[in-house]
């Protein structure tokens, strides 16, 4: 089972939030989806400090985000 | 190789190397023409390009601002060379439209935007410092609202001519300078003889530069209330770094042009010493960028790249630019009359709108969650949670 962000279409710093939230209440691995390349790359920080493994996935012009520990 | 550059851009390197430009080249612009502490300074150049076109008819605060243009078309034309220049908006306008309203007379109480606050205090002015803190209290306002699932929604993708609005705007206003376009002997444009709005480096220069610090902060995205919200949110230290370089930069740039003054509280260039007005002016400020997202520079890189909120936003920093001056609300500086010192600073008008202001940001906080739905796919039930409720 997979939990899912949608972030799609909303700004920084939500994506990062909800993506440190998915992460600190151990809900990984977990995809996180987002649209702009600044969304990408401030999840992909956060996700990396907090010692997750980031693989991302470009769909057309979305980004998906595989968060795991 | 662009995947390269953009994750240079995206590095600690990155953000430090667009930081200490700004902080080169904004004491450098001010050895070229522009107003003393005010190499660079968003708040004071959408103000003067308002005080242009006749929203307010301060006589001293009137010029458009090359560096401006210059910060969303550089900001534009990085999107377009990275691929990132994606047309967008519809997540809360109006609300957007009043915070820049808010923004900006918080701005003008202090009588600058977080990028002059950093350059007044990188040449010796400690009323920046009061400022600076009033900043970070507001933007601890802002992430409180954050963390308890504060939210404007979300924006959607639109046609690329919606994103084109804001980068043909600046064109439009570039051409009015050039042109020197004036209509009728009391029309507009306005463009000061004397004062702040009189000074200014030769166009192509405050132009090339713009240009420049907008390429550089669209491909970083430099924010200085981003900043100081990702330490406080997070911990995270990775914008604020560009901010302590552009401070380290621009202090030694002061030290080599001669234009770092003693450090003082009163008299300081285009500064006023009225401590408690500093403060919460920029607290204001501070806010209403925490809830809309962004510095007044990084709502210009973003306007640039096609964010239609975010244009909303600067059209409602100009708007409250007008008012401000319209209304009497912005700061005067500390002066000398004969002999005697005479703290500047706000009037009643001032201090009422500040925390009117306040009380406004306050109520867009606590009114604005929007409940963001997170998925649990694959054979999963649909929970919906606030966004960023748990968040820390």
């Amino acid at each position: 089972m997979m939990y899912t962000v949608d972030a799609r279409g909303l700004s920084c710093p939500q994506p990062v939030i909800l993506a440190r939230k998915a992460i600190q209440s151990g809900r990984l691995p977990a995809q996180v989806l987002v649209e702009s390349v600044t969304s990408r790359e401030n999840v992909r920080r956060a996700a990396e400090k907090l010692g997750c493994t980031v693989q991302v996935e470009e769909t057309g012009e979305e980004y998906k985000l595989t968060l795991t520990k | 190789m662009s995947e390269r550059l953009t994750r240079f851009f995206a590095s600690r390197w990155g953000i430090v190397a667009a930081g200490a430009a700004i902080g080169l080249l904004a004491p450098l612009l001010q050895k070229w023409g522009n107003p003393a502490n005010m190499g660079v300074c968003v708040a004071c150049f959408e103000r003067d390009i308002a005080g242009a076109l006749g929203l307010h008819r301060a006589a001293v605060v009137q010029y458009v601002r090359p560096e401006i243009v210059g910060f969303v078309l550089g900001a534009t034309i990085a999107a377009l060379l990275f691929r990132e220049f994606k047309a967008r908006a519809g997540s809360a306008p109006i609300v957007r439209f009043v915070l820049g309203i808010l923004a900006m007379i918080g701005a003008l109480a202090f009588l600058g935007c977080p990028w002059r606050a950093l350059l007044r205090f990188s040449a010796g002015d400690l009323n920046a410092i009061v400022g600076l803190a009033g900043l970070a209290v507001g933007i601890f306002g802002g992430v409180q609202f954050l963390k308890s699932g504060y939210n404007l929604g979300r924006s959607q993708k639109t046609y690329p001519a919606v994103g084109w609005i804001m980068p043909a705007l600046m064109i439009g206003l570039l051409l009015l300078l050039v042109f020197q376009v004036k209509v009728g002997e009391n029309g507009a444009l306005f463009l000061s003889e004397s004062g702040p709005g009189s000074l200014h480096a030769p166009l192509i220069i405050s132009l090339v530069v713009g240009l420049l610090i907008g390429f550089l902060a669209q491909r970083t995205r430099f924010c200085t209330m981003g900043s100081i919200r990702d330490v406080i949110l997070m911990g995270d230290t990775h914008l604020i770094s560009g901010v302590g370089a552009l401070v380290v930069v621009a202090v030694f740039t002061n030290l080599i042009l001669g234009q770092f003054n003693t450090p003082t509280f009163f008299g300081q260039p285009i500064a006023h010493s009225q401590h408690l007005w500093n403060f919460l002016g920029m607290a204001l400020a501070g806010m209403a960028f925490a809830l809309a997202g962004g510095c007044p520079g990084r709502q210009l890189f973003l306007a640039g790249e096609g964010d239609g909120d975010s244009a909303v936003f600067v059209l409602g920093m100009i708007t409250g630019a007008g008012l401000a001056h319209n209304f009497g609300l912005a700061g005067a500086p500390d002066s000398v009359v004969e002999g005697v010192q005479k703290v500047g600073g706000i009037g009643t008008a001032g201090m009422v709108a500040v925390v009117l202001g306040l009380v406004v940001c306050l109520v867009i906080g606590f009114t604005m969650r929007e409940k963001v739905e997170v998925r649990v796919v694959e054979g999963g039930s649909t929970a919906t949670d606030v966004a960023g409720s748990a968040a820390d």
